[in-house]
């Protein structure tokens, strides 16, 4: 009858690329069950250099017996390689890494770029082709359904990627001898780049950098008729694969101490550790120049940045963490809670994060100064603590891992120590504002259903009020889908910025 | 004991009407709805079904916000006012006493008349609970048909979309909406709602709906005598008051409830505001009745004044409205006509792609502005109310065009390709004045 043409996303290029990406997806995950584990003279002479000889000794009597999974040649190690109990936890799990590295025999080991290929880039081309089918659909908006797909509103999908991303960065964090495998496969591209094996940081940066750019080009797709979007997910991808995976790698193939130069203290928060600081100053010129930039960067370029251009500038142009939120993350921005006692409980717990890092940070310098006459064994702790609860738990397993469960920013949201200080500024300090225009809005919600902060944007935009918040990460999207225009981010006076509707605080 | 408020209905002008009495006043304030328990954004509705939004995300304040600030809210349905006793009868048989009363019913949609317009799977949408209606009248339907052409109908298009529903749109009119907007932009929205897939039909009429053999429609037929087979059938040709309350009561009524510039009815303490309300303009000119979401909230801030003590008239001001029509966004301010009025003259622009443009309205004579229309461009609100208000001329506006853009950082700006038109139509040689960003003359962007 009629020749009009619905704009459905060609199903079956969905559905092809959707398996492509399952079947990656299954043999990465699968191909930690893939080989035998044997422990040879060869294994013993490659492991010289990573695990002391005297320990290593100790592993004679396994030689040559075949292990055909990695939980019973773990045991053995563990009773052999530490029957005084002298090991410390850590150690002990980098020397298990290590053999179980050296140990593993079979397939995989023969053919780690074919499993590469077959797993990581298998699965980000499944996920291309799924993704470029979007562009069947009219430019505009990309937001139905994203509340009935289970995967994007804590159903069952959702909560199984959750489990998923949890148990990966569990394994990754404190349990790498599990994962060994995927760092077997990621061995030829460390090569290839860095002239050495893949340890799990460089399979973690691998899959990071994959990750941002494929769900970046899920940006591009979604937000092709929207230039802020083009631009500022351009500028994400560019930073991950240029300042936080090649530059570092470069300059461990270089053989210099390696760093992210972008990853601004408190974030960065190993950065006054004394064995940072130690090879910084004593690495020659560009150790220095490493150390000078990194002491810019936090008490000069993030502040000056942050005035000019409020937090964006950092959070969702240049952060990797950010980068992240803002391209795998995507999908998710829809779960943050946007109550008031949400908004209470993260002024809480992000200052709280920031004061320890400050805390940490002047424990360190003075240990470092000092020679390690002040605070020396309790620095030491304090570190291990931080490193634990919030640069791995909190930045790691929930601020990633929770996705799926609480939106895409819990990181950045409720724990980031960079973040808080940005706030601070933006809030206080900063030309950055988002202007509400007149009496535009219509209350729809779009706004705040779409804050990956967990900002009630429209309770400002509908009492015509401009939005200043410290949590504002200036990502564009309140602006984006509100359906009258009346949001804009801006760089402006800031005498101007703030225009206070008087009333009183429930905001009637 | 202070004095007691009751206003009937939860939409946008009830409950700012509410708000503004609790921010001047100690009064006692009850809103009853027969709706929703709590007040939700009627704009949203169209979210909720395509998927973007809950329903608890179109509500623009928390559940605790009403008991915070001493608005009790009452899910019932009102049966009748007696004005005599200012008392309020439920159908639950509660009776709720008033010292003041606020009527806010909203509006119904049309329907004229047609044969088999009560069909099961026939349906207008307005209230939330059309909302359900059309959740369970659409699932699993292989067509629908709009018929109306005005914007609850392309919203109605866009939701069937959304669901990949093929959709009929009957739209009486030469181009869509041309009631509204004048032809060239009528014509351009009206390829956009094509592009998107929709099969529309223009100068067309719903003659009737036919039932199947269960009683459901299953087809409409046309003026043409065309027959197209369908499972639902919107019907979008607009709104009128909702005023059956008022109408048995003592209330004046005509086709709305008939009230003055200060929104009092004929009953002295007995208010009506929003959609119901039709205002009375002495003379020949028609009344009014504005059915817009700001009309709604400007009156519900005049009508706060006046109860509480400090009597105002309801002025909109520079009317304004805005919508988004599938993909392209729309701002009008000031007076746009669909068709040229006498005395005025306008500048039309539009943009090769389609999808943007601009028309400013002026005084032939003086060539003050007098209205703008803006498709696929955010603009400054303050900036073009201004430009009216201060009678600025076509050739200034032209020129300043830069100072009044909205839209985000990055996008393409069109001021130099109108400026350029401008110069071509009328034989002249404006430039464009105001800053041009770093980012704009990095790209080269004039």
């Amino acid at each position: 009858m009629d020749t009009h043409v619905l704009h459905k996303p060609q199903t079956g290029m969905r559905i092809a690329g959707l398996s492509i990406f399952f079947l990656g997806f299954l043999i990465f995950t699968s191909s930690l069950f893939v080989g035998q584990y044997q422990i040879s003279k060869k294994t013993l002479t490659a492991l010289s250099r990573q695990v002391p000889t005297e320990r290593l000794v100790k592993l004679a009597p396994l030689q040559n017996r075949n292990y055909t999974s990695k939980v019973a040649l773990l045991a053995d190690i563990e009773k052999y390689i530490n029957d005084d109990g002298q090991v410390q936890p850590y150690q002990l799990g980098e020397y298990k890494l290590a053999i179980l590295k050296e140990a593993n025999i079979g397939l995989l080991k023969e053919n780690p770029g074919l499993f590469f290929l077959c797993s990581i880039v298998l699965a980000a081309i499944g996920a291309l082709v799924f993704i470029l089918a979007g562009l069947k659909m009219p430019a505009g908006i990309q937001h139905n359904h994203i509340f009935f797909n289970s995967a994007m509103s804590r159903g069952v999908l959702g909560i199984s990627a959750a489990v998923y991303l949890i148990g990966f960065y569990v394994l990754l964090y404190w349990y790498p001898e599990y994962i060994v495998n995927l760092l077997i496969l990621s061995d030829p591209v460390s090569d290839f780049i860095r002239n050495m094996p893949a340890d799990r940081w460089f399979l973690y940066g691998t899959l990071y950098t994959f990750a941002v750019a494929v769900m970046g080009v899920r940006m591009f797709v979604k937000y092709r008729h929207n230039r802020y979007h083009l631009v500022r997910t351009g500028s994400v991808i560019f930073f991950q694969l240029g300042f936080a995976f090649l530059l570092p790698a470069i300059m461990e193939r270089l053989n210099q101490p390696s760093m992210d130069l972008k990853n601004a203290w408190p974030l960065n928060y190993s950065f006054f550790m004394d064995w940072n600081l130690n090879s910084l100053t004593s690495s020659g010129g560009f150790g220095l120049f490493l150390l000078f930039w990194g002491i810019v960067l936090a008490l000069i370029v993030v502040p000056a940045m942050t005035y000019f251009f409020g937090k964006r500038w950092y959070c969702s142009w240049v952060c990797g963490c950010g980068g992240l939120a803002e391209t795998l993350g995507d999908p998710y921005r829809q779960l943050s809670n946007k109550s008031l006692s949400a908004w209470k409980i993260e002024r809480w717990t992000i200052h709280s994060v920031l004061l320890f890092a400050v805390v940490m940070t002047v424990m360190q310098i003075a240990n470092f100064l000092s020679d390690g006459n002040v605070f020396a064994n309790y620095t030491w702790r304090v570190n291990q603590a931080y490193s634990f609860l919030i640069g791995s738990a909190f930045a790691g397993v929930v601020g990633t891992g929770f996705y799926p469960l609480m939106g895409n920013r819990v990181w950045c949201r409720f724990g980031c120590p960079l973040a808080a200080i940005l706030g601070l500024v933006q809030k206080f300090k900063s030309r950055f504002v988002i202007v509400t225009n007149g009496g535009q809005c219509i209350s729809c919600g779009n706004c705040s259903t779409y804050c990956e902060m967990g900002i009630d944007v429209r309770w400002y935009a509908q009492r015509e009020q401009n939005i200043v918040r410290a949590a504002c990460v200036g990502c564009g999207v309140c602006a984006a889908v509100c359906p009258r225009g009346v949001l804009r981010l801006e760089n402006s006076d800031p005498a101007m910025r703030l225009n206070i509707v008087p009333d009183d605080e429930c905001g009637l | 004991m202070s004095e007691n408020l009751v206003v009937i209905g939860n939409g946008i002008a009830g409950i700012t009407t509410a708000r503004h009495v609790r921010k001047r006043s100690n009064m006692q304030i009850t809103v009853i709805s027969a709706e929703t328990e709590y007040f939700f954004s009627r704009t949203a509705l169209m979210y909720v079904f395509m998927g973007h939004m809950r329903f608890s995300d179109t509500k623009p304040y928390a559940d605790d916000f009403w008991q915070k600030n001493r608005i009790d809210l009452i899910y019932g349905k009102v049966e009748h006012i007696a004005t005599e006793s200012k008392t309020l009868h439920l159908l639950d048989g509660r009776t709720i006493p008033y010292d003041k009363l606020v009527i806010a019913t909203g509006s119904k949609s049309n329907k004229f008349g047609w044969p088999g317009q009560e069909l099961p799977g026939v349906q207008g949408l307005y209230s939330w609970q059309d909302l359900e209606l059309m959740e369970d009248n659409t699932r699993g339907i292989s067509r629908a048909v709009i018929v109306g052409g005005g914007l609850i109908g392309i919203e109605v298009a866009e939701m069937l979309l959304s669901r990949n529903i093929p959709v009929t749109f009957l739209v009486r009119e030469e181009f869509y909406w041309d009631n509204i907007l004048p032809k060239d932009e009528a014509r351009m929205i009206g390829e956009h709602v094509r592009q998107h897939g929709v099969d529309l039909r223009l100068q067309t009429n719903l003659r009737e709906i036919l039932p199947d053999e269960k009683g459901r429609a299953r087809a409409v037929v046309t003026d043409s005598d065309e027959e197209i087979a369908c499972e639902f059938v919107a019907l979008t040709p607009g709104v009128h008051p909702n005023i059956e309350l008022a109408r048995n009561s003592k209330i004046e009524t005509g086709h709305g409830v008939l009230v003055n510039d200060f929104l009092e009815t004929n009953i002295d303490g007995v208010y009506a505001v929003g959609d119901c309300a039709e205002i009375v303009v002495p003379g020949d000119a028609r009344n009014r009745i504005e059915q817009l979401w700001y009309t709604g909230k400007m009156q519900g801030v005049a009508l706060a004044k006046t109860i509480c003590g400090e009597r105002s008239k309801y002025e909109r001001g520079i009317w304004y409205n805005s919508a988004k029509l599938m993909d392209i966004e729309y701002q009008t301010y000031g007076f746009v006509s669909n068709l040229p009025r006498e005395g005025e003259s306008s500048f039309y622009w539009e943009h090769s792609g389609a999808r943007h443009s601009i028309r400013i309205v002026y005084d032939s004579e003086t060539e003050k502005v007098l209205g703008f229309n803006f498709f696929g461009i955010r603009m400054r609100q303050d900036v073009c109310q201004n430009w009216i208000r201060d009678g600025k001329s076509l050739s200034f506006v032209i020129e300043h065009l830069r100072t009044a853009n909205f839209d985000p950082e990055f996008f393409r700006r069109y001021e130099w390709e109108i400026l350029t038109a401008y110069n071509d139509q009328y034989g002249d040689s404006l430039s464009l004045l105001g800053k041009v960003g770093l980012y704009d003359r990095l790209i080269g962007q004039k």
